[in-house]
């Protein structure tokens, strides 16, 4: 198969008793890219997150990690192959510490993950890792804060630095700046580029300036199919992605 | 983690000198006996998030095949303990593989019908002596040295098992394992997208708190040489969900408790008010339900925290009302 697209699918659609919630998608991401999913609420977005990571089954079509079939993957396979995802709503664990949320993402390589009969101070030896991830993110300060205290924009920051902790070869970011001030998203935004530079990202976004700012190419979903596809200055010029945004607005 | 450290001590003092205060021993073995069951059943709901109705299948199925080991084989008491944990731990493997893949109130209910099925079982088969029971378990010797007919040897036997059930179970939730059971009760999408197959944790999860709940229903028959419908009913998987909502889910000590305060209350009020007992036991359940949900010692780990500690941050609170969990 071809190198240059690590993730690619066929035909993908979903549908939900009747309803056609993604249809006939064939999406290629280039490996190393900031790849941008954009479209109108509703359009299938996180829906299409939700097929690549197995966490919905297609109803027809077929998806392509690497030149491998994962269309009948488990999540938790797909995920071990290397494809992480982050969440629409900020996905971290509440009620454990700063630190333990980004080492739940670094355990699991140690391989004594159902070791029940082994004391977690075997996990300390991952703590410098996790220091490090955190570091990334402008968290280290809170290591040994309860999840559930931090700001919105912090959560986001640390399910960032989970999912880095998995040295994932494609990440999904289901909106990572939604709901966030204006700094938090320049933080985010910084974030992502830098963690892009060794991997490829695919990313659902509404802010469009930071669409603009970081992705290479840009897949317009509107009703679950594919309007448009390209750079950006191509597609913001293109007239029936105008006039989607524009009628969505009109809704 | 030295607050810990200290329960564990005071608990071990308390154990061990509590038969010499002038307390009924009986009284306190059954006390360790729930103590242990509700600790298993918290590692289940306080721990893995999964609320099961129908634990009393393993407490009651252990207590049955304790009980026939050692009144009709005549096997030693520890052979008899042994083979009541390990049938409720293959029973544990047998529900746990039907019921884990359903959430919320399925999987309680799928533990519920699965437990009332074996409650029927139990009731038509010959061996467990139906409505009677299974009366006059011989106690025996333990390893051909402790006499288990002294109720002194009895009783530190009992602790010992609960403090060994009950360290298992400190140490299955501080473990590395531990902290998976912890981040699928946090977020269980989340924990699939990091690369966990969930079902196979909460499995396991599922097969240590049968295992240890069956302990503690095989021990509850050496002690009071019985073994009956009781153990098996699911007014029991009631009680156990009850003490340990009571004495705070999600807590090391809470379970114990909890245990230790509804069998002091059935213990003082059984023979006062009779029957009121359940509608007392009823009100309390709101009561935990509607005020305290953090059950006796969650609400005191809080006011120790609000006590000792700096006050969290107003902003922080606030910011977390807006993400609701996936
Ligand atoms: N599990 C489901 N069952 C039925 N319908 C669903 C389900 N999940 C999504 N849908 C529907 O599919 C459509 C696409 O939803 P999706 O969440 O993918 O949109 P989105 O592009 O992510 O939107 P937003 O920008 O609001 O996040 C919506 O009409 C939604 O109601
Ligand atoms: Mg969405």
């Amino acid at each position: 198969m071809s190198n240059e697209y690590i993730l690619e699918t066929r035909g993908l659609t979903k549908e939900f008793k009747g309803f056609v919630a993604v249809s006939d998608v064939n999406l290629k991401v280039r490996r190393g890219s900031i790849h941008a999913l954009i479209g109108p609420n509703g359009a299938g977005k996180t829906t299409v997150f939700n097929l690549l990571t197995k966490f919905l089954q297609p109803t027809t079509g077929s998806i392509f990690y690497n030149g491998t079939d994962i269309t009948e993957d488990r999540p938790a396979q797909v995920a071990r192959r290397g494809i992480i995802r982050s969440f629409q709503i900020s996905a971290v664990f509440p009620h454990l510490t700063v630190l333990e949320n980004v080492r739940i993402g670094l355990q699991r390589k140690l391989g004594t993950s159902f070791h029940f009969w082994k004391s977690q101070k075997s996990l300390e030896q991952l703590n410098g890792r996790a220091m490090e991830l955190l570091e990334a993110v402008d968290l280290a300060s809170f290591a040994g804060t309860m999840t559930v205290e931090l700001p919105y924009g912090r959560k986001r920051a640390l399910e960032i630095a989970t999912t880095l902790a998995l040295d994932p070869e494609l990440m999904l970011l289901d909106e990572p700046t939604q709901g966030m001030g204006h700094e938090d998203v320049g933080r985010v935004v910084g974030l992502i580029k830098k963690v892009a530079a060794d991997r490829t990202v695919l990313m659902v976004e509404h802010n469009l300036n930071v669409v603009a700012d970081l992705s290479h190419v840009i897949t317009v979903l509107q009703h679950g199919s594919v309007l448009a596809e390209g750079p950006y200055e191509e597609v913001s010029k293109n007239p029936q992605v105008l006039e989607a945004y524009v009628g969505a607005a009109h809704d | 983690m030295s607050r810990t450290a200290l329960g564990f001590i005071l608990l071990i003092i308390a154990g061990v000198v509590a038969p010499w205060l002038n307390i009924y021993p009986t009284f306190l073995m059954k006390g360790w006996c729930f103590a242990l069951f509700a600790c298993a059943f918290n590692l289940l709901l306080g721990y893995t998030g999964l609320l099961s109705f129908g634990h009393a299948a393993f407490f009651g199925a252990a207590s049955y095949i304790t009980g026939h080991a050692l009144k009709v084989w005549g096997l030693p008491p520890e052979i008899g303990l042994l083979a009541g944990t390990v049938f409720a731990g293959v029973l544990g493997y047998l529900f746990g593989s039907l019921a884990i893949r359903r959430a919320g109130i399925y999987f309680a209910m799928i533990t519920l019908a699965l437990a009332q099925m074996l409650y029927f079982v139990w009731l038509q088969m010959k061996f467990t002596g139906g409505e009677d029971g299974l009366q006059g378990v011989p106690r025996g010797m333990m390893f051909g040295v402790i006499d288990l007919t002294n109720n002194v040897n009895l009783y530190y036997v009992v602790f010992a098992i609960f403090l060994f059930g009950f360290f298992m179970i400190y140490r299955t939730i501080h473990s590395p394992f531990g902290q998976v059971l912890k981040s699928i009760r946090e977020n269980e999408p989340r924990s699939i997208s990091l690369g966990y197959d969930v079902a196979k944790y909460k499995l396991l999860a599922f097969v240590i708190s049968a295992t240890l709940s069956g302990l503690a229903g095989a021990t509850k028959t050496v002690v009071f040489q019985l073994a009956s419908l009781t153990d098996a009913h699911w007014h029991m998987s009631g009680e156990v969900v009850l003490m340990t909502l009571l004495g705070g889910m999600g807590t090391v000590f809470g379970p114990v408790v909890g245990a230790f305060v509804i069998v002091t209350l059935q213990n003082e009020l059984a023979d006062k008010v009779g029957s009121w007992v359940q509608v007392i036991m009823g009100f309390i359940f709101v009561i935990c339900v509607l005020a305290f949900r953090r059950g006796i010692v969650g609400e005191l780990m809080a006011l120790f925290r609000n006590l000792y500690q700096r006050p969290v941050g107003l902003s922080a609170r606030q910011a977390d009302v807006k993400d609701t969990k996936a």
